[in-house]
Parts: C-alpha cells; structure tokens; sequence
C-alpha cells in the first residue's frame, strides 16, 4: 500500500480496509496508470486479473462502481481497484495489460452499459447483439423490459400485426 | 455443417475468399452444453475462433439480487449443476465472511469432505466426456458408474443427486446420516484401484497420446496473463491452488499436494487432474478419520442481514477459482449486489487462443481440456 502511494503519488483517492480486503478507489483517468504500477512493481506484482465487475448505485451522479479484483500469482495477495463512473464517462480499458479482462469488460458493457474505451472487441457477451437496454442497472425490471418497453414501438406493432407466424424472422 | 456466414464472424473482421467460416454448436454433441463456436478456417486448420456464449443465460446475477441471502444457496445450485456443493461452499462461506461468523469445526470439516466429494464427481464427468469426445467410449462409462456413487453418498446425506442445497450460512443444515463417514471412506478404498483402471485405458494409450500431447500448449506466462486457473493454470507449472494459497473450509489442517504441469499441453492437463482424483481421497480420508464432535451450525441469527459492506471470497471449485462478490446494504434481507466469477467463463476465453493453428479435430478435444459448464459461463 505504502509503494502504491509513493509510487503513484496523488491517484489514490481512498483506501479502505474492510473484512481483510483492501480496497483503493482511483479515478478513472488514471485508472491505467494504477494498474500498471501494480502489475510491475516487484512489491506488489499483481499479474492475474481475477474478476472486473460493476455495481450500479442509482441515485448517485456517478452511479457506476468498476471493481477490478487482483491478485499476485507470486506474493500471493488480494487488492481490489474502484473507479467510480457517471453513465457516459469513458473508462479505459485494462485489457492491454491482462488480457483475462477482455471478456470480463464485456460482460460489463453488456449488463451495465459502462462505457468502456479502447477495448479491441466491445460486443455484447451474454445478452443478444440486438438486445436493447442492460439488464443489470437497478432501474431495470427483473422480469424483462416486456414487450411494451422494446425501444422502437414501431417494430413491435408491425411483430404484432403479422398474422402468420413464418413472417417473422 | 453450416456454409452461412454468421454475424459474429463478418463483424469481428473481413473473410478471406480463401478462408472458410463453420459454426460448430450451438447443437453440437461435443460442446458440452450450448456453446458456440465461428471456426475461420484454412483448409482443416483453425485460423481464428470466436466463442459465441450466452444461450442460456437466466439472469442469476439479477435473480439473486432480488432474493433472500438463505434462498440463494438454492440458485448457486444452478450454475455449475456438476459440482454444486462447490458452488454453495463459496457462497457460504463468502456471506460468512461478510458477517464475521465462525463455523465450528466439524462443519467445516464436512464442507471439506462434501467439497472434495464433488470434485471426484466432477472430474468422473470430465474424464467421461473428454475421453468420449476424442474417441475412448468405455471410459465414459466407467466413469459414470463411479460418479453414480458419489451421487449415492451426496443422496443420502441431503436427498438430492444433483441440486444438492446442502450448506447454509455458519455450517451445514444436516450432521452426516448415521454409518455415512464408514461408506465415504469405502467409497474411498473402492475408488483408489478404479483409478488405475482408468489409468490403464488411458495413460499410455497410443492414440491419446497423439491427440493429447503437445495440442493447446500455453505457457504458464501466457496462462496467467490470459486468466486460466484451476488444472488448466497447474498444467502449464503456475503453482496456484485456493486450497493452499488462501485456505478456506479446513483445507489448512490436511495434508494434500498440488500437482503441476510442465508443458501445458492437453495431456499435463489430463495427468493433472487424474493426480487430483488421488489427493482428493486423500482429503475425504483424514476429514472423515478425524471429524471431530460438536455442532454443525453455528451461531447465526434467523434472518441474515449483514452489515453494510462488500467482499470478494474465493474457492477452489473443481474447475478453478469460482468467486463471489457480495454487496450488502446493511438494510434490506437482499444483497445489493451480487456477482460471480465463474471459472468456466474465464477459461473458455483462452479457447480461442489455444486453438489457433490446429485442426478441427481438436478443437473437440481441447474444449473438452478446459472442462466447461455452459451453466456457469451463461448463468
């Protein structure tokens, strides 16, 4: 922690300790600059990717948590990087220094809609290529947005008004 | 066989004329469930591979954030449906973890058994399938028949065969069924010389080795880079095994060893995990020997409501690093958040890389290496 803050001085917004995680909250612009220092330096070595997840908290401006879980294959320790992102904020890409987060971003992307930059294949994962809306934001039904919720009501209608099934696609 | 041009692969990058793009799955006897795979291929050898995941997807993630924390034991169940005991290890102990509660001893000592029960189980299908998918029928069925009374146990310690529910947040509902730990450890003795059985067919088989060795080589660099783990990660010689490295359940008190791998081929991989099958009975043996007295619950208030907080919790399932992120509010009986971080889904992103350059053929057999469950890659 202390050759975090030494080592990148000024990028550490916060830390916190909880349960025997530690955890430092970065701004998104200089989220890359964190993460390669912690990969290279040889005190901390965080050379595996594990998990990048998101946490969607509505009422607040920037209401998206990005949670990039580390750890160090050799030193054999956890951390835990957030960044906190409003709905268009560009948040770059960590793909580049562990591949292992290419898919994981995606599924980000997919479910929370974040808006991830410089990301070299950023394509729906889970949810279909034309699904519109991400399923994980707090504001989205559990039950599915229904038909009524289909972003273009136009096409829903024209769906509604084929009488033989077979014209559908 | 399918000429189409599917959407993902015309998307990704501009066909060559010469090239020619095969949709392997989504109903394909050898992907192990729904997966899909665009093949861009040169003649039989495989240029590019893009995985096309997600057909069925059920919202776990969503489900559970509007479930309470005792209900959700039950979904973990679905993910990885092979090893749900592993499953439900990871949850309960992820939520115990954010409640600072202790389990006693002798619970912990049955996950310990339960979960590596559920290895062997795990890996009976792995080895059933995979050898079924690169041509060796009889050691599917030798499997099973193993498998099936691993299933027998798991039965008569909670009723279920495979959606087992069998822990809960600060121990396990149930102690074990009176003469269980005598026919565990049976099962033990009997499963020992099964093993060589298998060995037997396999091991040394000219054939497996040919369709084996040397196919999917990533070095152990390139491993961790990429965000293999489990016996895939072993097997290209990353010494990382959760059991050892953060001990949980009662891993610390036992003495096992972690195979490694040296090339990273398909074939490290098998003898990995064939290594594993012995130091899990190992493991079952001294949890049963030495299953001490006392309670099997802890103390653990009715309605769970943890503090507001979050945490990531990691176990070693059979596939790999199986972790849960949980988010609670400190208000509702619902976690805010909860995440999964599904084995599964991060070793298939290594598919792609390890197949480039090979032939169709094995392409089978190395989705098979990686031993997914579409349950857990989709949720």
């Amino acid at each position: 922690m202390a050759a975090l803050q030494s080592g990148v001085p000024g990028a550490v917004d916060a830390v916190s300790y909880w349960v025997g995680d530690w955890t430092v909250i970065v701004p998104a612009d200089r989220l890359l600059e964190v993460a390669r220092f912690l990969r290279d330096d040889s005190a901390t070595a965080f050379d595996y990717c594990s998990d990048v997840t998101a946490t969607d908290w509505p009422p607040r401006a920037q209401r998206f948590d990005l949670i990039y879980c580390l750890y160090s294959t050799l030193l054999r320790h956890r951390i835990r990087i957030k960044v906190l992102a409003a709905e268009c904020d560009p948040v770059p890409s960590v793909t580049e220094l562990w591949p292992a987060a290419n898919w994981l971003e995606r599924e980000v992307y997919d479910q929370f809609g974040v808006n991830i930059v410089g990301h070299p294949d950023l394509r729906r994962i889970l949810m279909p290529d034309d699904w519109q809306g991400h399923p994980q934001r707090k504001d989205y039904p559990l039950e599915g947005p229904g038909e009524f919720l289909m972003e273009n009501p136009q096409d829903w209608l024209r769906l509604r008004n084929l009488s033989d099934e077979s014209e559908i696609e | 066989m399918t000429l189409e041009t599917p959407r993902a692969a015309t998307t990704a990058s501009a066909v060559n004329s010469d090239e020619l793009v095969l949709n392997m799955g989504p109903q394909h006897p050898s992907t192990h469930g729904v997966l899909r795979v665009v093949l861009r291929l040169d003649g039989e050898r495989v240029v590019h591979a893009d995985c096309v995941i997600g057909y069925i997807h059920r919202g776990v993630e969503k489900l559970c954030e509007n479930r309470d924390w005792t209900q959700i034991i039950l979904i973990t169940d679905r993910m990885d449906y092979v090893a749900a005991a592993s499953s439900n290890l990871g949850y309960c102990e992820a939520v115990e973890k954010l409640m600072q509660v202790e389990v006693p001893r002798r619970a912990r000592y049955i996950r310990t058994a339960l979960a590596e029960l559920q290895r062997i189980a795990s890996h009976c299908l792995w080895l059933g399938t995979h050898a079924m998918d690169i041509g060796a029928m009889t050691v599917l069925l030798y499997a099973f028949r193993e498998r099936e009374l691993v299933l027998d146990l798991f039965e008569e310690f909670c009723g279920a065969r495979l959606t087992y529910n069998s822990m809960r947040v600060g121990g396990v509902p149930l102690d074990i069924p009176s003469g269980w730990d005598k026919r565990v450890l049976a099962f033990c003795d009997l499963m020992e010389p099964k093993l060589d059985e298998y060995e037997q067919l396999l091991t040394n088989n000219r054939i497996w080795l040919q369709r084996t060795r040397d196919i999917g080589v990533i070095s152990g660099e390139e491993a961790t880079a990429i965000g293999l783990c489990g016996p895939p990660l072993r097997g290209s010689g990353v010494s990382r095994d959760l059991r050892k490295d953060e001990p949980n359940a009662a891993y610390e008190e036992f003495d096992f060893e972690i195979p490694l791998g040296t090339k990273g081929d398909i074939y490290d991989r098998y003898l990995i995990r064939m290594e594993e099958f012995k130091q899990s009975i190992r493991i079952i043996r001294q949890a049963i020997e030495g299953l001490p007295e006392g309670p099997f619950m802890g103390k653990v208030p009715r309605l769970i409501k943890p503090p507001a907080g979050e945490t990531y919790h990691a176990v070693e399932s059979p596939k790999g690093e199986l972790g849960y992120f949980l988010v609670s509010d400190g208000r509702s009986t619902n976690p805010y958040r909860f995440r999964v971080r599904p084995p599964s889904f991060c070793n298939l992103q290594a598919l792609s890389r390890l197949v480039e350059g090979h032939l169709v053929a094995d392409v089978v057999a190395l989705i098979g290496t990686i031993d997914i469950v579409l349950g857990e890659v989709d949720r």
